[in-house]
């Protein structure tokens, strides 16, 4: 198959990247998150992503600006501009630019020779000078460096100052000495640009109205508020990048919303809080905190990462096996061990799928954005719930931890939980004998109790062999009926987990399966390769176990490539293992160095495949 | 663990506690344990702590880890909420439960393996936590179901059954609960249920972790010559100056209140612990004073055991945290859910 092919990047107005080489812990991420923020303020489809070293100050950082009216804003590898900040990566930031594109740095030094580059355009703007003369403190002569810069690419990239203010405003609102500083150093940028280049550039930014009815948010904030929403009051966590801030805003949000004022005994106005935050010794105790309290019947949940995980696995056993509801937050990182904390992967499918020792299956979701984390973290508690068993919400850096434009995340307010079959004790009443694991309903769920209620509904938990009435037991036949249920129960799950989203052509023969935050680098690569001439369909699966719709995808297209980011094709050994469709009937598209992956990668990949 | 139910013979009639339960209603299934084990004997005493308390056996959640010790609660208060967990992870579940409905009574049952080795991390951060439970170890040195292991509780000195004298220092639990900053320390001995009766019963009473380490030798592994934990040797060696009662809230209290109260402590519900005999210069509530004493005794080879430390001053995670008075697994859906109006409007911080 030989391809009509050749994609040519050619900046444009609303079509463009900038990558921001900085030092971290410098100060510089809230003056590239102003003007992400500023462009998406001016309608326009954005993108920025934070590739961030574990360090807190004196390493290499880079975020990335990607602007596209057609709201391609995966990761692009395609830099119109560089603004080069850190002198000691300035050889590979230079490098880094496209033919024909620019490069801000700091000409209050000059750059050195060796550096040059015949192709692309060099802004010198005097950053240090210009702060130096005009701020006294120390730490004001370095920070508003950051500011200076923004101010320079306001004007290059045609953003509207006025929004730029206002945001400065929002932000220092409570500081008017600090509004100021940063104001003027946004103007001495911006006043250096307009008198030095020709500005705008080829390519900057113009209105649109394309995200008046969206928000910016990044996917943990958006897991705390689905959490938030679902009606979570007990949680155990261990502090861990990247899903610290998961819990950091349940936190805040808890604070905020869950706060009830009560008059005590004195007649003094005091409050009471709905919520019940442990900060655990490790992972192991998070797990156990949730097990506890969603044995008693609250909505627990804990938020961790590819090594927590690796430590909760004993009582995740525990918890499908003894049918315990637990809800665990994964934003995966970069693995195996330490792995690369600040980088992104999809690479704990695998172990979350079958976390633990012995015959285990868990249920997964798979979020793709922000606003997928606020859906399916509710959804995670009433799958939770109605299967009684332990559900993982797979995030992941990417997703967690950089801001996204989403559409207004909506709530219904005749949602009822999904709180499954539960016992009272009028129904205990009703009953000659209660049975754990005995009665099981058409989707193989048995009811159970919770602590507190009458004698009769008491029973003894065991993550030691039990038969179906909940009693110890070591006989073959007996273990296997549970155990038996047990698979069937996490099959008829199935038909609950967020359904696959698919769009298909016309006879297309290609496919493309993907999953989580793959989502928008897939869909850019599907219309690149369309308009090449290649007609694909796209699946992006979004739960575990899978319908059945997923064998039929692999089946129905003589080429069926599987992308994720991760080393060993863990999405597609779990397709292949799940639902019998042939391993070799799909081809894995991988990518797992850390950053977020670009349609580019997609594309080359399917190309040489097809081609050779 | 299989469970055997115990056949109920009707025998002369039973007392009946407030509740109108006999001491029946408060028993389990069967013991699987070794004729002679320790732990049987902590059984019966937290079947009779229970039912002299009257607390309904439906309110009770009984916790547990891995081991013979954490077999128990299967034995005793058969209409409570059992939960056998994992290896040493009791704390944890008992925490979880306890921090979504603080309404019931946890009682965890642990060993020396499952509390001082394996799940050693487990139970500091639940003492440092005050988690309000009674939690009791039941220590007898040995790794019982694995047939005989040292464990981490054996003294210098003390001998397997087979091979060689332990060299490496116990850790107590005891001493351990008090560096933690512990608020109910007590040691017992499985042998007397005289005394560990009132320390169950003043350990529910107790608001925040009520920590008895008990002394409960293993007849098959660790009863021996050479043992520091059997039942020649704690007959021999116990030190029983500190002796409590409890008296609970409901009767009479004719205690008389030294001046300085030092021997009296009044329990959060209201209930008290009497000192009905501590040594000179003993305060229960100096936690260094406690620490020395204990040390004292060590020294000479003495096991001091009785209530030995109480402070009913701290605060457990639910008043930290100033949830509301009753379970939150109780509070409705519609007063957790902000809302689609709130969910509208926080999104602006979101523009």
């Amino acid at each position: 198959m030989s391809l009509d092919f050749a994609p040519t990047h050619a900046p444009a107005v609303n079509d463009f990247s900038v990558k921001l080489a900085n030092v971290n812990g410098t100060g510089s991420a809230s003056a590239n998150s102003l003007l992400m923020q500023a462009i998406f303020r001016m309608g326009v489809p954005v993108s920025g992503k934070n590739l961030f070293p574990s360090n807190i100050q004196g390493l290499p950082t880079w975020y990335e600006i990607r602007v596209n009216a057609l709201g391609h804003t995966a990761r692009s590898l395609d830099y119109d501009l560089m603004v080069a900040m850190n002198s000691a990566t300035y050889r590979e930031d230079i490098a880094d630019v496209v033919q024909g594109g620019y490069v801000l740095y700091d000409s209050s030094w000059p750059l050195d020779p060796d550096l040059a580059r015949e192709d692309v355009t060099f802004l010198g703007v005097p950053l240090a000078t210009m702060c130096i003369e005009n701020f006294v403190a120390p730490r004001e002569r370095i920070l508003m460096k950051n500011i200076a810069y923004a101010g320079s690419l306001v004007a290059l990239l045609g953003i509207d100052a006025d929004i730029v203010s206002q945001l400065l405003a929002e932000t220092f609102s409570r500081n008017e000495h600090l509004r100021e500083s940063n104001q003027k150093a946004l103007q001495l940028g911006y006043d250096y640009a307009i008198a030095n280049f020709s500005c705008p550039l080829p390519f900057s930014v113009a209105p649109m109205d394309a995200t008046s009815e969206s928000i910016l948010i990044d996917g943990n904030t958006a897991a705390a508020l689905g959490c938030l929403y679902a009606g979570a009051t007990v949680t155990g966590w261990y502090p861990i990048t990247p899903a610290t801030a998961v819990m950091d805003n349940f936190q805040r949000l808890c604070q905020k919303y869950r706060r009830v004022a009560v008059v005590d005994e004195n007649g003094e106005t005091t409050y009471e809080n709905n919520f019940l935050i442990v900060q655990a010794e490790d992972e192991i105790a998070a797990i156990g905190i949730v097990l506890g309290a969603s044995w008693s019947g609250a909505r627990s949940f804990t938020s961790t990462s590819g090594p927590g995980i690796s430590l909760m696995n004993e009582l995740l056993g525990l918890a499908y096996y003894t049918e315990i509801p637990a809800v665990v937050i994964d934003v995966q990182r970069t693995g195996p061990s330490t792995g690369m904390p600040t980088r992104t992967q999809q690479a704990d499918i695998l172990l979350c799928a079958y976390a633990s020792h012995g015959d285990t299956k868990h249920i997964l979701v798979f979020p793709a954005n922000p606003a997928e984390c606020f859906e399916m973290a509710v959804t995670c508690f009433d799958l939770a719930e109605r299967f009684q068993t332990p559900v993982f919400m797979l995030s992941d850096l990417d997703i967690g931890m950089n801001d996204w434009v989403v559409p207004k995340l909506t709530w219904d307010d005749n949602f009822t939980p999904d709180r499954g079959r539960v016992l009272s004790d009028v129904d205990l009443a009703g009953m000659k004998e209660f049975f754990r694991y005995a009665h099981e309903d058409a989707e193989h769920v048995s009811a159970r109790t919770l602590p507190g209620s009458d004698e009769k509904g008491a029973y003894f938990i065991r993550g030691s062999g039990h038969d179906q009435f909940g009693r110890y037991t070591e006989k073959p036949e007996e273990y296997q009926q549970v155990v038996d249920r047990l698979k069937l129960k996490h099959a008829a799950s199935a038909a609950h987990v967020p359904a696959p989203l698919v769009e298909s052509r016309e006879d297309a023969r290609v496919g493309l399966l993907t999953l989580g935050s793959c989502d928008l680098a897939v869909r850019e690569a599907r219309d690149l390769l369309v308009a090449a001439g290649v007609a694909c369909d796209f699946m992006r699966v979004r739960g575990f176990p899978f319908v059945e719709d997923v064998r039929a995808f692999v089946e129905g297209h003589d080429h069926c490539f599987v992308i994720e980011q991760n080393r060993d094709g863990q999405l597609r050994t779990l397709i292949a293992a799940e639902t019998g469709a042939p391993r070799e009937a799909m081809t894995s598209i991988l990518a797992y160095g850390g950053f977020p992956l670009s349609a580019r990668t997609v594309v080359d990949a399917v190309t040489e495949h097809l081609e050779g | 663990m299989p469970s055997i139910t115990k056949p109920l013979i009707p025998l002369a009639p039973l007392a009946k506690n407030e509740l109108g339960l006999t001491i029946r209603d408060y028993e389990g299934a069967m013991s699987t344990l070794c004729a002679g084990c320790g732990h049987d004997s902590v059984t019966a005493a937290i079947t009779h702590a229970f039912w002299e308390l009257s607390t309904p056996p439906h309110m009770i959640a009984k916790l547990s880890g891995i081991g013979c010790s954490s077999k128990t609660p299967t034995y005793f208060v058969r209409g409570a909420h059992g939960f056998n967990s994992a290896h040493g992870r009791m704390a944890t579940i008992a925490t979880g439960a306890y921090a979504a409905n603080r309404e019931l009574t946890y009682l965890g049952i642990s060993g020396d393996g499952d509390s001082l080795s394996i799940g050693l991390g487990h139970m500091a951060h639940a003492i440092r936590r005050n988690v309000k439970m009674v939690y009791v170890i039941e220590n007898n040195g040995v790794y019982g179901l694995t047939k005989g292991q040292l464990s981490a509780s054996a003294d210098i000195g003390s001998r397997p059954k087979k091979g060689e004298a332990n060299v490496i220092a116990p850790i107590d639990p005891i001493m351990l609960g008090l560096s933690l900053g512990a608020t109910f320390l007590a040691r017992s001995f499985s042998g007397d249920k005289e005394q560990l009766i009132p320390i169950l019963k003043a350990a529910v009473a107790h608001n925040g972790l009520a920590l008895i380490d008990v002394i409960s030798p293993c007849v098959t592994f660790n009863d021996h010559e050479g043992s520091t934990k059997s039942y020649r040797f704690m007959r021999e060696h116990e030190v029983k100056e500190v002796v409590a009662d409890f008296v609970p809230l409901r009767r009479e209290i004719h205690a008389s209140i030294p001046a300085d109260g030092t021997r009296v402590v009044p329990m959060h519900d209201g209930s008290i612990v009497r000192f009905r005999s501590v040594p000179e210069d003993y305060d229960p509530r100096d936690r260094s004073r406690v620490e020395e004493y204990i040390r004292e005794h060590q020294a000479r080879g003495e096991v001091v055991t009785g209530l030995l430390y109480v402070d009913e001053s701290g605060q457990t995670p639910h008043q930290m945290g100033h949830t509301p008075a009753t379970g939150l697994n109780k509070v409705a859906f519609s007063d957790l859910c902000p809302g689609s109006a709130a969910l509208e409007a926080l999104q602006e911080d979101f523009r």
